[in-house]
C-alpha cells in the first residue's frame, strides 16, 4: 500500500497570470507553518519551490505544482509541457540563463534559480528534454 | 533599526505599514532588481531595496521571511503590489533616492549586508 501523505496540495501555474505565479509555493509555505515545521526548514522549501514555480511560468509556459507533506519529509513536483532543457549540466551552472530581456524586466533571468534549488533541496531530480517539457522533483527532509 | 528610522534615513514615504511592523528590527539589507539574486541566502528580517516594480517582489519577501521592502527612484507603486503586501504582512516604502543613494545612506547608518558572502 502506498504511503499516505499528511497533506496534499495541487495548484495550476497559469501561463497568463504572472502576478499569481508563486501562489502554489505560498500555499505550501502556509501549510508548513501551520504544521509547526521550523522556520529555517520552511524557508529552504519555499525558496526552492518558488524558483521552480517561476521557471515553469517563465520558461515552461505554465504548468502544475504538486506538494506532499509527510511526517518526515516534503516532496514537491513542478511540471510543465514547455520547450524543455537541452543541456541540463549547462542550465545548472550559476549565471547561465536563456531568459530574454522581457523576462529580466520582470525581475528574473540571473541564471541563479536552478543552482539555488539544488542548494536548498536534499534531493533533486530534473527530467527534461527539448519538446518534452520539464519535471522538477524535490525532496526535503523534515527531521 | 526600526521602520521609522529606515524611512527617515532615506527620506522614504511609508506606503503600507504592516501590523507587525512596530516589532521589526532591521539590521541587514539586500539590493537587486533581479529577484533570484535576492533569493540567494538573504537572512530573514532583512530589508529588500529594489527598482523592480511588480508583485513578485512581495512574493520574494514572503518566501524569505522578510517584512519590509523599499522601492527606489520614486516609482509609482500599483495597487496589486499594495494588496499583496497587505495580505502577506509586508511593509512597503518608497524613496525618491537612487539605488546608490539609498544603499549608501543605509550603510552609513549602520545597516549591513543581509547576505553572507
Ligand atoms: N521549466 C523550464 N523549462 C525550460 N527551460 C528551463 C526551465 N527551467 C530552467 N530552464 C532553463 O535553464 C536556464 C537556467 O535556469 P535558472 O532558473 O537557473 O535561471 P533563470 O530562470 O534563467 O534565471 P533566474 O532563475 O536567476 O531568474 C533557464 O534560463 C532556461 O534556459
Ligand atoms: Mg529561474
Amino acid at each position: 500500500m502506498a504511503e499516505i501523505s499528511s497533506m496534499h496540495i495541487e495548484c495550476i501555474i497559469d501561463k497568463d497570470d504572472f502576478n499569481a505565479a508563486g501562489e502554489a509555493s505560498s500555499k505550501v509555505k502556509k501549510s508548513l507553518n501551520m504544521l509547526g515545521i521550523p522556520p529555517k526548514t520552511i524557508k529552504r522549501i519555499a525558496v526552492a519551490m518558488y524558483e521552480a514555480e517561476i521557471n515553469a511560468f517563465i520558461h515552461g509556459g505554465g504548468g502544475k505544482a504538486v506538494a506532499d507533506i509527510y511526517p518526515d519529509r516534503v516532496e514537491v513536483l513542478i511540471s510543465d509541457e514547455g520547450k524543455g532543457i537541452a543541456d541540463l549540466d549547462l542550465a545548472m551552472q550559476e549565471g547561465y540563463s536563456t531568459a530574454p530581456e522581457e523576462v529580466r524586466m520582470l525581475g528574473f533571468g540571473a541564471g541563479m534559480g536552478l543552482p539555488n534549488i539544488k542548494r536548498n533541496s536534499d534531493e533533486l531530480d530534473i527530467d527534461s528534454a527539448p519538446g518534452k517539457g520539464t519535471r522538477v522533483k524535490m525532496k526535503f527532509k523534515l527531521s | 533599526m526600526d521602520i521609522a528610522k529606515i524611512a527617515e534615513t532615506v527620506s522614504a514615504e511609508i506606503i503600507y505599514r504592516a501590523e507587525n511592523s512596530s516589532d521589526i528590527d532591521i539590521t541587514g539589507a539586500v539590493a537587486a532588481d533581479l529577484m533570484s539574486e535576492v533569493m540567494l541566502d538573504t537572512e530573514e528580517g532583512s530589508l529588500i531595496i529594489t527598482g523592480l516594480i511588480n508583485p513578485q517582489v512581495i512574493r520574494t519577501a514572503e518566501m524569505l521571511d522578510i517584512y519590509a521592502v523599499l522601492f527606489i527612484r520614486g516609482k509609482n507603486i500599483p495597487e496589486s503590489i499594495i494588496e499583496l503586501a497587505q495580505d502577506r504582512g509586508v511593509t512597503v516604502m518608497r524613496t525618491e533616492a537612487t539605488m546608490f543613494e539609498a544603499c549608501g545612506k543605509l550603510y552609513s547608518a549602520g545597516i549591513v549586508s543581509g547576505q553572507s558572502a
